[in-house]
C-alpha cells in the first residue's frame, strides 16, 4: 500500500470523525432533519466522483447532473409504477393524452432491473460520452463547454416529453420502494443507514483506486497528457474509466437522493445544478474525498437555511463563493486544514 | 415544404448571425488566454438592457440606431472589468477561470432580477423594423434581415480591423506565439485587455439584437450562450474564419432540424452534431498547422 497522505491533504482523522457523526446522527437528529442529512449524504456520493475526474483526472464536468437524473429517474420510474393498480398508467400521462404505457417504462416494473439501470445507465452513458470526445484528444475547456451542452439538452428534453417523464414538474408522489412504505416511521432510518454504507462502499472503493497504479497514472495525465503518451500509456482508457465511474457515483446518488426527497424533477438536474454539484466539491477540496463530502453537506446545509429566509441572497452568495474559493483556496477548506492555504 | 424549407433557411440564417456575434468575442479571447468567459453570456443580457434604457431615453428609430453604440460600449467596460479584476489573476488556470467567472455570472443574473424584475422588459421595435418583406412567396422580417445585416457589418470591421490595424497586427502576433510576441516588446496584457473589451462589446450588440426579437430576460444571454460555447469548440482556436464557418453551420443545423423534430430534439441533434463532427476533425473547421504539441 502506498503512503496516502500526501494523496489526502487531510488529516488521517477526519474520515473517521465523519463516520463517527454518520453513525450518531439517527439517534441524535429529528426524522426531518435526518431525511435532510440523507440527502445531502447522497449528494456526497456524487461529489466524491468529482474528486476522482476533476482534483485527480483534470477532467471539469458540469453535466454530472445528467448522471444525476439518470439514477433518480430510473428508481422514480419505478417507484410510480409500483404504485400503479393493475393496467393503469400514471396520472400526468392521462393527463397528457397518452393511452398507454411508452414501451421503454415497461421493464422498470423489476426492481432488479431497476437497481442494474441505477448501475449500468448513466455508467455506459458517460463512458460512450467520455470517450467519443477523449479519444480524438479533445479535453480541458472543450470538454467542459460539452458537457454543459449536454446538460442543457438533457433538461430540456425532459421537460419537452412531459407524457413520458411529468415534463417540468418531474415525477413525485412515491408510496413505496421495493415493498417498504415510505411513510412508515421505520423506512426512513433504513433509508439512512443503506445511503450511510453505500457512501462508505465509495469512499474506500476510491481511496483504494487513487491510491492505485491507476490513480497514479491519471494524476499525470492530468499533469501531462503528452508526457504519459510518450512514457507508452494511452491516457484515453483512464480517463474514460474515471468518468464512467464518476458518472456510476453520480447516478447511485441521484437514486438515493430522489428515495430521499420523493421527487426528481429537471429543476435538480439542469445546467445551474450542475455546476452546482462542482461548487460543492470545489468549497471541500478538489483533491480530497473527505474534504468532498464535507462541503456537500455544508454547501447543502448552508442553502437550506440560506434559501429558505431569502432566495434572492442564494445566488449571490454562490457566485460570490465560486469566485472566492477559485480564486484563493483552490485546495478548498482541505487545504486550509492542512494549513497550507494557497 | 418548399415554402417552409427556404423559411427555416432564412431563420437558420439570422439564427447563425446571433451565434457568431455571441460567439466572436469568446473565439478571439480564447485564442489569445485559452479561457472562456462563463459570464459571456450577460454581456448579451447587458447590452439588451442598455437597449432598452436608450429607447426610454430616446423612443423611436433614432434610439435604436443609438442603442448599438451604447451596448457596445457598455458591454465592452463590463468585460474589461471582469478582465482586469479577475480573469487575468487566474488565467494561468483555465477551467478555474472558467468556473469563477461562472460566479460572475451568477451574480449579474441575480442583479438583473433585483433591478429589472424577473419577468423581463420588452424593447419595442420602430416601425421599419416591425414589418417584413415578402419574397418568393416567403415573408421576411425586417429585424432578423437586419440582424443579418449587422453581424456582416460586424464581422467586416473585425476583419478589418485584424487584417489592416495595428493593433490587429499585434492581436495576431500574440495569437500566433505569445511567448515570442512578448519577447520583442508587444505589451500582452494590453492586448488580452483589449480583445476582451472588443469581444464583450461584440456581444452587447448581439444584445441590441435579441432586444428586437423578444423581451430581455435576467437569463436571456443563457439560450444563446450554450450554442456559442459549441460554435467556440467547432470553430478552431481563435480563427474568425473558423468561428464564421461553424456559427453558419450550426445556425442552419439548428434551424433545418426543427423543420422535422421540435426545439428540444433539435438541441440534442446539435449537440450530437458537435460531438461527431469532433470524431472528424478534433482540430475545429480551421487549424493552423504547426508541430507544437502542448500548445
Amino acid at each position: 500500500m502506498p503512503d496516502l497522505s500526501r494523496l489526502d491533504p487531510l488529516k488521517p482523522i477526519l474520515p473517521w470523525l465523519l463516520l463517527a457523526l454518520g453513525l450518531v446522527a439517527p439517534f441524535a437528529l429529528s426524522s426531518y432533519d435526518l431525511n435532510l442529512l440523507a440527502r445531502f449524504m447522497a449528494m456526497g456520493i456524487l461529489a466524491l466522483g468529482l474528486v476522482l475526474i476533476w482534483g485527480h483526472g483534470g477532467i471539469l464536468s458540469l453535466g454530472q447532473g445528467v448522471f444525476f437524473g439518470l439514477g433518480g429517474y430510473a428508481i422514480a420510474i419505478h417507484m410510480k409504477l409500483a404504485d400503479l393498480p393493475q393496467g393503469q398508467i400514471p396520472d400526468f400521462m392521462l393527463w397528457s393524452g397518452r393511452e398507454s404505457l411508452p414501451l421503454w417504462w415497461e421493464p422498470f416494473t423489476s426492481p432488479a432491473f431497476t437497481i442494474a439501470a441505477i448501475l449500468i445507465v448513466p455508467t455506459l452513458a458517460g463512458a460512450l460520452f467520455s470517450w467519443a470526445v477523449f479519444h480524438r484528444r479533445v479535453g480541458g475547456t472543450y470538454f467542459a463547454l460539452i458537457t454543459q451542452a449536454l446538460a442543457l439538452a438533457f433538461s430540456t428534453l425532459i421537460i419537452s416529453r412531459q407524457d413520458v417523464t411529468g415534463g417540468f414538474n418531474g415525477l413525485t408522489d412515491f408510496t413505496s420502494v421495493f415493498g417498504f412504505g415510505l411513510s412508515s416511521p421505520g423506512t426512513g432510518p433504513v433509508l439512512y443507514w443503506v445511503t450511510l454504507a453505500i457512501l462508505c462502499v465509495a469512499f474506500i472503493g476510491l481511496r483504494w483506486l487513487l491510491a492505485s497504479r491507476f490513480g497514479i497514472l491519471l494524476r499525470a495525465a492530468r499533469d501531462g497528457e503528452n508526457r504519459v503518451r510518450f512514457l507508452g500509456y494511452s491516457p484515453t482508457p483512464f480517463k474514460v474509466v474515471a468518468f464512467a465511474i464518476a458518472a456510476m457515483l453520480a447516478g447511485i446518488g441521484g437514486a438515493l437522493f430522489t428515495l430521499h426527497a420523493g421527487v426528481v424533477s429537471p429543476a435538480l438536474i439542469g445546467v445551474v445544478p450542475s455546476i452546482e454539484m462542482v461548487v460543492w466539491v470545489a468549497i471541500g477540496g478538489r483533491y480530497s474525498l473527505a474534504g468532498a463530502i464535507v462541503g456537500a453537506l455544508l454547501v447543502n446545509f448552508a442553502r437550506d437555511a440560506v434559501s429558505s429566509a431569502f432566495p434572492e441572497l442564494w445566488l449571490y452568495l454562490m457566485g460570490a463563493l465560486f469566485i472566492f474559493v477559485v480564486t484563493l483556496l483552490p485546495q478548498g477548506l482541505a487545504g486550509l486544514a492542512k494549513g497550507k492555504a494557497a | 415544404m418548399d415554402a417552409l424549407f427556404l423559411n427555416q433557411l432564412f431563420n437558420g440564417a439570422s439564427l447563425a448571425s446571433l451565434y457568431l456575434l455571441a460567439a466572436l468575442g469568446l473565439a478571439l479571447s480564447f485564442g489569445l488566454m485559452r479561457v472562456i468567459n462563463m459570464a459571456h453570456g450577460e454581456m448579451l443580457m447587458l447590452g439588451g438592457y442598455l437597449a432598452w434604457m436608450t429607447l426610454l431615453v430616446v423612443p423611436g428609430a433614432l434610439g435604436i440606431i443609438l442603442a448599438i453604440p451604447v451596448a457596445f460600449i457598455g458591454a465592452a467596460a463590463m468585460g474589461g472589468l471582469i478582465q482586469s479584476t479577475l480573469i487575468r489573476r487566474l488565467s494561468a488556470r483555465p477551467l478555474d477561470t472558467l468556473l469563477a467567472t461562472w460566479g460572475v455570472s451568477l451574480i449579474l443574473q441575480q442583479g438583473a432580477r433585483d433591478l429589472f424584475g424577473a419577468i423581463g422588459v420588452e424593447v419595442r421595435a420602430p416601425e421599419w423594423l416591425s414589418g417584413s418583406f415578402t419574397l418568393a412567396g416567403i415573408t421576411l422580417p425586417s429585424a432578423r434581415l437586419f440582424i443579418i445585416l449587422i453581424a456582416a457589418l460586424v464581422l467586416g470591421a473585425l476583419a478589418l480591423l485584424l487584417l489592416k490595424t495595428r493593433i490587429g497586427l499585434l492581436v495576431r502576433a500574440v495569437n500566433q506565439d505569445r511567448m515570442m510576441a512578448s519577447a520583442v516588446g508587444v505589451g500582452v496584457r494590453r492586448v488580452d485587455f483589449t480583445v476582451f473589451c472588443l469581444g464583450s462589446g461584440v456581444a452587447g450588440l448581439a444584445g441590441v439584437m435579441l432586444a428586437l426579437l423578444g423581451p430581455v430576460t435576467p437569463n436571456v444571454g443563457q439560450s444563446y450562450i450554450i450554442p456559442a460555447f459549441l460554435v467556440v469548440v467547432m470553430g478552431g482556436l481563435g480563427s474568425i474564419v473558423g468561428t464564421t464557418a461553424s456559427a453558419i453551420i450550426l445556425g442552419l443545423f439548428a434551424a433545418l432540424a426543427q423543420i422535422f423534430v421540435d426545439v428540444s430534439v433539435a438541441q440534442m441533434l446539435l449537440l450530437v452534431f458537435v460531438i461527431l463532427f469532433i470524431q472528424v476533425r478534433p482540430q475545429g473547421v480551421v487549424a493552423v498547422k504547426t508541430r507544437q504539441l502542448d500548445a
